[in-house]
This record gives C-alpha cells, sequence and structure tokens, in this order.
C-alpha cells in the first residue's frame, strides 16, 4: 500500500537532483582548476574581487522570485538607468563617493519609472513574465539608444568634449569612469594573507542583505510571497495582487540600477551601448549556478552561485588553452555554460512542476484511498 | 464607421501604424532623391532572402508551441549542411540542392528533440525556446572550431583547421535562385523570380498541408488541445511534428538567405535571427497561436521594406541613420504587443 509514499531512496535522490547545478559546477571547477595552473592566491583575489562587483547586481533579482514572476530578465533596464545617472556625474565632472551617491539618486527615477513600466507590462502577460521581460529589455533598449546616442548632446545638454561622439551629439563608445573608479572598493580595502578585500563595498552588499531579509517579514514581503504561492488565492486574501507585483518590480530595477553603478566602478570604463545587454544574462546565470531556481531564490544561492560562476569563468580558457591548445575554445565554452545553464535550469524547473502536480495528486488520492480503507 | 473601426480592431492599431509609416517613407523618397525603384527591388530581394525563415514560425505557431525563438536551431542544421556540401566539393546549383539534402537530417534530428523537449514545458515554451537557441549557437561555436572540416576555403588559413566566421559562397551555391529567370524592368528594378517561386513553392506546400488532415489536427491541437485529445490526436506526437517542420524551414531559409546574401556566417551570426522574423510575422498579423501564409506575406514585406527605406529616407532627411533604433523598437515592439495581447494569454 505504502509504495507510493516518498521512501527515503526518494527523498535523497530529490536532494541531489535540487542541488544538482551547484554539484556539477564544483565537480567542474575542482576538474578545472588544475588544469588552468592558476595559484590558489590568485583565484581567491578574483573570486572576492566579483563578488564585491556582481553580488549586488544579482541580489536584486531576489525581490521579483519572491513574487512568483520569475527571473527579472528585465534587469537590464535598472543597468540602463544605472548608467545614465552615470554618463550624467562623468559629465558634471563630479568625483568620488560623492559622485556614486549623485549617480544613483539619479538613477533612482529613471529606474522606478522604467520599472513601473516593466511592470505594468507584465501585468498584461501574466504566465509569460520571463519572455516578456527579455523582449522588454531589447524594446527598451532601443528607447536607450536613442536617448543616448541620438538624445544627448543635442537635446540634453552635455558639455564635456571627451564625452561626445566627434559628429557633436552622442555618447562614445566608451565612457571613462576615472573619477569613480574603484572609489568604494579603495574607501575600506584591508589585506588579508595577500588578497586585498574591499570592505566597504562588502558592507554594503551585507547591508542589501540585511534589507532583503527585513524585507521578507515586512508586510508588503509577505504580500509578495502569497502572490508568489497563488496569485488567485492572494487576490482572494484581499491582496491587491497587480500592484504588489508592480512594486517587486520597481524595487528590483531600482537595486539593479546601483548595483550597476557598483558593479560599473569596480571596472571603470562603460561600454555604452554594451555593458548592459550581458549583465542581466550573466547575473542570471550565476544565481541558477547557485542552485537557485526560478521560484525559489536565497542569498546562499547569490554568493555560491557568484563564487562558483566566476570560477568557472576564470578557469575554463586557460584551461581549454592548456588541454586543447585553443583559448578561444574556452571562450565559447563559458558563453556556451552561461546559456545552457539558464536553459537547463528553466526546463528542470517546468518538468519539476508538473511532476510535482501528479505527485501532489498521487498523494492525496493515496490519502483518499487510505481513509476509505479505515472506514471499512 | 462601424465597419471602419472593426477593421482597425481586428488588424491592430500597431501594424496600421507600421504600415501608414512605410507608406510615408514610399512617398517621402522621391522628395529626397532617394531611388524609389532601387528601393523596391531592395525590398524584393530581402524578401526572398528572409521570406522562409519567416514562414519557419507558421507550423509552430499553429500546433500551439507560440512564437519559434529557437529558429536558430533550425538555421544551424541549415549551416551544417551548406558547410557539408562545399566540404564534399559539391559546385553550382547541385551544392544547392546537396546543401538541402544533407541539411534534412540534421534538421530532423534538432527538430525531434527539441519537440520533445518543448512537450516537456508545455505552457513556456517561448522562454525555453529562447534559451534554446541560444545555447545551441554557443555550443556550434565550439564545434566549428572543433569538427574535422578540411575544405581550404573554409578552413583559417594559417592554422589549417577551425572554420572561418563567414565564408563564401561564389562558386558554389552563390545567386543559383536569384538568377534563375532573373529580369529587369528599367535601369534598376531587378526581380529575383527564382528566389521567388521557391518560396511560393513552399509555401503552397504550407498551406496545401495545412488543409491535410495532419495539418487540420495540428491546427487542433494549437486552438483547443482538450478538444484534439478528445478527437483522438496525438498531442505531443503532432507538436514535435509541427517543430520539425519549424527547424527544416529554418535550415532552408538560411541557405536560400545565403545563396542571395553571398556568404555563410558562423559562429555567433545565427544568434539574433529568431527576432527579426517572429516580429516580421507579428507585423503581417500574426498572433501567438494564429498565423495563415499571408501574415508571412505581408509581414515580410512590411518588415523588410522598414528595414531597407529607413536607413535610405532617414539618412537623406536627418543626416543621421537612425534606422537601427528604429527597427530595434518597432520589431521589440510588434513582440511585446504580441505578448501583451489579453485575448491570446488566456489559452
Amino acid at each position: 500500500m505504502s509504495e507510493l509514499r516518498e521512501t527515503r531512496k526518494e527523498k535523497i535522490l530529490s536532494i541531489l537532483e535540487k542541488n544538482s547545478v551547484p554539484i556539477l559546477f564544483t565537480v567542474f571547477c575542482a576538474l578545472g582548476i588544475p588544469l588552468s595552473g592558476y595559484s590558489y592566491g590568485y583565484l581567491g583575489q578574483e573570486i572576492v574581487v566579483r563578488i564585491a562587483r556582481n553580488s549586488f547586481l544579482i541580489i536584486a533579482l531576489l525581490v521579483p522570485i519572491m513574487a512568483g514572476m520569475g527571473l527579472n530578465f528585465g534587469m537590464t533596464l535598472g543597468a540602463m538607468a544605472g548608467q545614465i545617472g552615470l554618463i550624467f556625474i562623468a559629465d558634471w565632472g563630479i568625483v568620488g563617493i560623492p559622485g556614486m551617491i549623485l549617480a544613483m539618486i539619479i538613477s533612482t527615477p529613471i529606474s522606478a519609472f522604467l520599472g513601473w513600466l516593466c511592470g505594468k507590462i507584465l501585468n498584461m502577460a501574466k504566465g509569460r513574465e520571463m519572455v516578456t521581460s527579455y523582449i522588454i529589455g531589447f524594446f527598451i533598449n532601443g528607447v536607450y539608444q536613442l536617448i543616448v546616442l541620438y538624445g544627448m548632446g543635442s537635446v540634453i545638454p552635455i558639455k564635456n568634449p571627451a564625452l561626445v561622439l566627434p559628429r557633436g551629439y552622442g555618447i562614445r563608445n566608451t565612457v571613462n569612469l576615472i573619477s569613480i573608479r574603484k572609489v568604494l572598493d579603495n574607501l575600506l580595502a584591508i589585506k588579508i594573507f595577500g588578497i586585498s578585500i574591499p570592505v566597504a563595498t562588502l558592507l554594503v552588499i551585507a547591508a542589501l542583505c540585511f534589507f532583503i531579509i527585513w524585507f521578507r517579514k515586512t508586510k508588503l514581503g509577505q504580500d509578495m510571497r502569497a502572490v508568489g504561492q497563488d496569485l488567485e488565492v492572494a487576490r482572494a486574501a484581499g491582496i491587491k495582487v497587480e500592484h504588489t507585483r508592480i512594486v517587486s518590480v520597481v524595487l528590483s530595477t531600482i537595486l539593479a540600477g546601483y548595483g550597476m553603478i557598483v558593479y560599473l566602478q569596480n571596472i571603470g570604463t562603460l561600454n555604452t551601448y554594451n555593458s548592459h545587454m550581458q549583465i542581466g544574462m550573466f547575473s542570471i546565470a550565476a544565481l541558477l549556478v547557485g542552485g537557485a531556481t526560478v521560484n525559489r531564490a536565497s542569498i546562499g544561492n547569490v554568493f555560491l552561485g557568484v563564487s562558483l560562476f566566476h570560477l568557472m569563468f576564470i578557469v575554463s580558457p586557460t584551461a581549454g588553452k592548456n588541454l586543447i591548445g585553443e583559448a578561444q575554445l574556452g571562450e565559447y565554452f563559458r558563453v556556451f555554460v552561461s546559456y545552457g545553464v539558464i536553459t537547463i535550469a528553466l526546463v528542470l524547473y517546468e518538468v519539476r512542476k508538473r511532476r510535482d502536480l501528479t505527485r501532489a495528486g498521487r498523494l492525496l488520492a493515496q490519502d483518499q484511498a487510505d481513509e476509505v480503507e479505515a472506514k471499512q | 464607421m462601424i465597419k471602419i473601426r472593426q477593421f482597425i480592431h481586428s488588424f491592430g492599431w500597431p501594424r496600421i501604424i507600421i504600415g501608414l509609416f512605410l507608406l510615408s517613407l514610399f512617398i517621402l523618397a522621391p522628395f529626397f532623391n532617394v531611388n524609389v525603384a532601387t528601393s523596391i527591388s531592395d525590398t524584393i530581394v530581402r524578401f526572398g532572402q528572409n521570406g522562409l525563415m519567416v514562414l519557419a514560425m507558421v507550423p509552430m505557431i499553429h500546433s500551439g508551441c507560440g512564437l519559434n525563438f529557437g529558429l536558430p536551431l533550425g538555421i544551424i542544421a541549415g549551416l551544417l549542411g551548406g558547410t557539408l556540401a562545399i566540404e564534399f566539393n559539391f559546385v553550382g546549383p547541385v551544392s544547392f540542392l546537396m546543401a538541402i539534402l544533407l541539411a534534412t537530417p540534421f534538421a530532423v534530428l534538432f527538430g525531434w528533440g527539441y519537440g520533445k523537449l518543448l512537450n516537456k514545458v508545455k505552457g513556456s515554451e517561448m522562454m525555453i525556446a529562447t534559451y534554446v537557441g541560444f545555447s545551441s549557437v554557443a555550443f556550434m561555436c565550439m564545434m566549428w572550431l572543433l569538427l574535422p572540416y578540411d575544405s581550404p576555403t573554409m578552413v583559417w588559413g594559417y592554422a589549417g583547421t577551425g572554420l572561418r566566421t563567414t565564408i563564401s559562397t561564389e562558386g558554389f551555391y552563390l545567386h543559383v535562385l536569384t538568377n534563375f529567370l532573373k529580369f529587369r524592368l528599367g535601369e534598376t528594378l531587378m526581380v529575383p523570380t527564382g528566389m521567388l517561386l521557391f518560396f511560393a513553392l513552399i509555401a503552397f506546400f504550407m498551406w496545401a498541408f495545412l488543409h491535410t488532415k495532419r495539418g487540420t489536427a495540428m491546427t487542433a491541437v494549437g486552438s483547443n488541445p482538450v478538444f484534439a485529445r478528445a478527437s483522438g490526436i496525438d498531442i505531443d506526437k503532432t507538436r514535435t511534428l509541427s517543430v520539425i517542420m519549424s527547424t527544416w524551414l529554418g535550415a532552408i531559409g538560411i541557405l536560400v538567405y545565403q545563396q542571395s546574401f553571398g556568404f555563410i556566417q558562423l559562429y555567433m551570426g545565427p544568434f539574433y535571427m529568431a527576432l527579426p522574423a517572429v516580429s516580421a510575422i507579428l507585423i503581417g498579423g500574426a498572433s501567438v497561436n494564429k498565423a495563415s501564409i499571408v501574415n508571412v506575406i505581408v509581414g515580410t514585406f512590411l518588415f523588410q521594406g522598414i528595414v531597407t527605406m529607413t536607413p535610405s529616407v532617414m539618412n537623406s532627411m536627418i543626416h543621421t541613420d537612425m534606422s537601427e533604433v528604429i527597427r530595434i523598437v518597432v520589431s521589440n515592439g510588434m513582440i511585446l504587443y504580441a505578448l501583451t495581447r489579453k485575448s491570446e494569454a488566456t489559452r
């Protein structure tokens, strides 16, 4: 009678399956590190740098997942808003931490508006939020180009000639962010075992983590989780579903804007027309590598994900070169892995969702059968 | 008045705006010394180049798999066919035929696997399709480097291995369709008859197929799966068949594109090729679960018209090339519009 119930073996299998992506990546990195020949000190330093650089952006993804809207491919919107803020402070020549803060302040209303727009559109496309947010990213990229490539310098005054294309309007392909380069990272850098640690950046990220943990417990956070669990039940409970969903996207977009500014202050140069396009994909891939799924992600997933994903990123070109003698192969390999891991995570999520439904149905049927038996 | 409103409602505002935009470009063109005949000729050529890739959307939309964002997978099958035909040293028109023949088994195999995968993820096919397309392109990037091609026209000269990023089809199947029965009207208006005929032929087969028993079954699966199951149609099989057809059409589509364009683009070339095709069919009046051959023809013409006309007219009008931006906004705006239609969201 009890063969339908979960056995211990099934439980272990399901735990293994749930963590299959991080396990796979750990194995891969363990194989790749000796092949690449990098020292552990170098790798440690690189990972610390990349955690500081990318975590903020990835944490921005957590809020819409909480609200059941899946992976927010629309985070590129926030990235664009952040870049617009950076272009302005580069033009006005505001340096250091004040510059960064001002860029964040400028980006906030733009992100909020774009996030609101994105949320509105996503409410019209319930059930396919991910593909819609993905296309919104492309669409707003067109508008961004219109503004930055044609509007800036002609309609929007830009007075620094170093920023403007020779033809007199439009921003150059690369903007030098020397004025804020590594200001946050160097604010409070300490060295431990030869690895320099950007304490200030990590503190900011920690503050954000605490904010997310706190936010989950607020009324709004609880509402979001309810909406994420079941739209109709939440609506019946009197939660303004549409409004909550919009708020979650707005919040995510604003955080993504800040994240982009933190990211670019570490990089030091802004690729005006490319920086934002890749960032969504890399952040999402990193989060998924950390063991997150489309409907569940934690702060732990973020840090595990950044470490494993970027370890793979650092190691694979040289590993590819040493193994097959072709560095280009490693480059392609990491692109393939980034896309592949998103594909696999999406497929696994869908398959698991369907199987859980059938299993829940079977368990329910079993319970009912047991009840009938007990009565007899 | 009511009739007009009904027409506008059924046709959709975005399409009317796009249609009027294109019309105004054609009207404005002569005032800015843009040669209309050349533009029309360019539009027709581009129509022939891209028509089949747009047609590749039709089977999957019919069977309810949504827009085929996974078109790059089909394109890869076509690339394999094309490169293999060159590798085996077929020349002239035969190479085109062989490219199609060699691409077919890959298209069927890829399409079969892709279809099986999409059957497992009913309801969110489009997102998965997008990433299947991306990851297959990225995977093939490695394969183009590693596969043992050695035709000197295709591999990197100094290393002797690994395919080049662009390979010329000259001497192989360059313009084999374009030049077939090609004629000129006046100085500048060139009509690539062969390419258009080929498109018409395949489009006719597609139309005929959709009116056979299997084709009707496919439409039934897309419009009402429960009803289709009740009438004894194997849903998964029908969907898989539609995906195989889409993939194959994508493969043939890229070969037709290459014979006109003149180059095989490998590596990241096919990466964003799905988006123009998707938005073209949507501009033509298709929706996420409804498409016809007319949509394909109208849509491809409108989309390619905009792509050809905006740079030339805009350039002479305001001396800036904003065409790229306009193309991005128009095509992605159209996809967004289609994705957010309420009537189609509840399938």
